[in-house]
């Protein structure tokens, strides 16, 4: 007779019954998973968002020029541009075209209040080197030195309680993602306990034959695995679709911000990965219950 | 000692804190020996073939199987002296949701045998026992026999080197006995070292080569053998 290695085959994988190994398992991973990817998705999508605001505006001075008299304040508009222009650090420096203000300010003066002789200040970004950022005070004096009338709001001001806020999310996802993994994992712990009960008998018969207790454990491993493979594939499914429905609602949106949360393509790339990672955990798990409750046999 | 395959030393063996369930027990089975374990119900008979196919560690004494002391031998080398042991359950043990072929088979696909080379010998093991039109029968399906008929080519399909039956023939009729009997014979004749432990006292008459161990009160009842031996004077 031709002995394999110390494994069951196709044929024994009968050894236990066809069908669920454990009822609700499946449907309690999906529900996981579903979770999973969800808190997942927002913290790869907070993550680039945070980036987003670090390389476009977390680095920028935004300069007022507070000028009523019109001739006055593109004169010192201009001066405020040559003296950025000659500081070390400065990246770039643009003004908002007028066109753009009005823009902006349509919203709250309408549009008849915007087309009116109103005196509004001119505004200049100017996008700074991370180590220009930290001098921003020798930044402002050479600006009050070009423009007396000019006032330097530093962005990165305003946008602190926003990083912070973003950071805590994004830390309360890992945080999220971890409990839902503990909690897969006591589902299976739980799973494999009962399909331990459930298959005792045939398990003695098993090892009083002298299945190993990797053999036997591998039969569970198999059939918990293809069931959390179902699960999660459920769970995946249904998150891709909320996700999809959520990013067509923020495209709808139009904001800048919102939609640098968008998720890119690697992040995609983790999100399918889940999955998988799901199944190696069950079937982990699984396997060391498994192992642990045969060590307590003979 | 060269031709022991068993040996009993002083054993007891306790289950949790209550009494001894067997006390004192010493004896050495020879290889390629046949042997019938007699007694009352309660005897201790039941409990020691476990400690023969493994499912128990004696609380004291010592116990050598083929060789090796199995009371202090790691967990990890169980299964392996396991596959060497044929056990024919009291209850069958049969698993409930295979068929007759597959219950069968399973020693040899425990022990890793290639799905090819299963067929012809779990066919020809179901041919021996009279049930190769019940292949694909389930155990609920079969009757008491049949069950035990199916227990029975499981426990020898693997040609162990010892076989343990625990009241084998206590569910078919005389004449299946009598095939199984010549069953174990065979098998015996064969090298296998046979343990019966039986309430039949015709069977004890039809092996006229075997030894009797007769247990009571979780003791043998025959330390010194001179009770050996006793199928030839049944017989008279």
């Amino acid at each position: 007779m031709r002995i394999s290695s110390g494994r069951f085959g196709p044929a024994d994988r009968r050894l236990l019954p066809e069908g669920r190994i454990a009822g609700p398992m499946p449907w309690v991973i999906a529900i996981m998973m579903f979770l999973t990817v969800l808190a997942a998705a927002l913290g790869l999508g907070l993550r680039n968002a945070a980036a987003s605001l670090d390389v476009n505006v977390g680095h920028r001075i935004t300069v007022q020029i507070v000028e009523a008299n019109p001739d006055e304040r593109e004169r010192q508009s201009q001066a405020v541009l040559e003296a950025l222009g000659a500081q070390p650090g400065v990246l770039s420096a643009r003004r908002v075209p007028d066109a753009e203000l009005a823009e902006l300010l349509e919203p709250w003066l309408g549009p008849a209040g915007v087309a009116a002789d109103l005196p509004v200040p001119s505004l200049i970004d100017a996008d700074l080197t991370p180590e220009a950022h930290l001098e921003v005070e020798a930044l402002r004096r050479a600006v009050a030195a070009a423009a007396p009338a000019a006032r330097v709001d530093d962005n990165a001001q305003w946008l602190a309680p926003l990083a912070g806020l973003v950071a805590a999310l994004k830390w309360l996802s890992i945080g999220l993602v971890l409990l839902m993994v503990g909690a897969t994992a006591a589902t299976v712990v739980l799973a494999a306990r009962a399909a331990l009960d459930t298959h005792r008998s045939t398990i003695e018969v098993l090892h009083l034959m002298g299945a190993t207790d990797v053999q036997v454990a591998r039969l569970f491993q198999r059939r918990i695995a293809l069931d959390a493979l179902f699960g999660s594939l459920i769970g995946l499914t249904a998150a891709a679709a909320v996700l999809y429905l959520i990013g067509s609602r923020v495209s709808a949106l139009g904001s800048e911000l919102l939609g640098s949360a968008e998720l890119p393509a690697s992040a995609w790339a983790i999100l399918m990965s889940l999955p998988v990672a799901g199944v190696l955990l069950a079937m982990l798990v699984a396997r060391l219950t498994i192992l642990r409750a045969l060590g307590r046999l003979l | 000692m060269a031709g022991t395959i068993v040996q009993f030393e002083n054993v007891g063996l306790r289950y949790g804190t209550g009494a001894e369930t067997l006390s004192d027990l010493s004896f050495s089975l020879r290889s390629g020996g046949f042997y019938f374990l007699t007694g009352p119900s309660g005897a201790g008979k039941t409990s020691l073939l476990k400690l023969l196919y493994l499912a128990q560690r004696p609380s004291r004494g010592l116990i050598r199987l083929f060789g090796e002391d199995i009371v202090t031998m790691p967990r990890k080398r169980l299964p392996g002296f396991r596959r060497r042991i044929g056990v024919v359950f009291q209850d069958f043990r049969l698993v409930p949701h295979l068929s007759a072929f597959d219950n069968i088979a399973l020693p040899l696909r425990v022990a890793g045998v290639e799905e090819r080379d299963l067929a012809t010998p779990v066919q020809e093991m179901l041919a021996w026992v009279g049930l190769a039109d019940r292949s694909s029968a389930r155990p609920a399906t079969l009757s008491g026999g049949e069950q035990q008929r199916v227990a029975i080519a499981r426990a020898v399909i693997a040609r162990p080197e010892l076989l343990v039956a625990d009241e084998p023939t206590g569910n078919v009729d005389p004449e299946m006995a009598l095939r199984l009997l010549h069953l174990f014979d065979a098998l015996n004749k064969l090298g296998t070292t046979v343990v019966v432990a039986t309430h039949d006292l015709h069977l004890l008459a039809r092996i006229a080569r075997a030894d009797m161990l007769r247990l009571d009160r979780g003791q043998l009842a025959d330390p010194t053998g001179a009770l050996r031996n006793p199928p030839r004077r049944a017989e008279a």
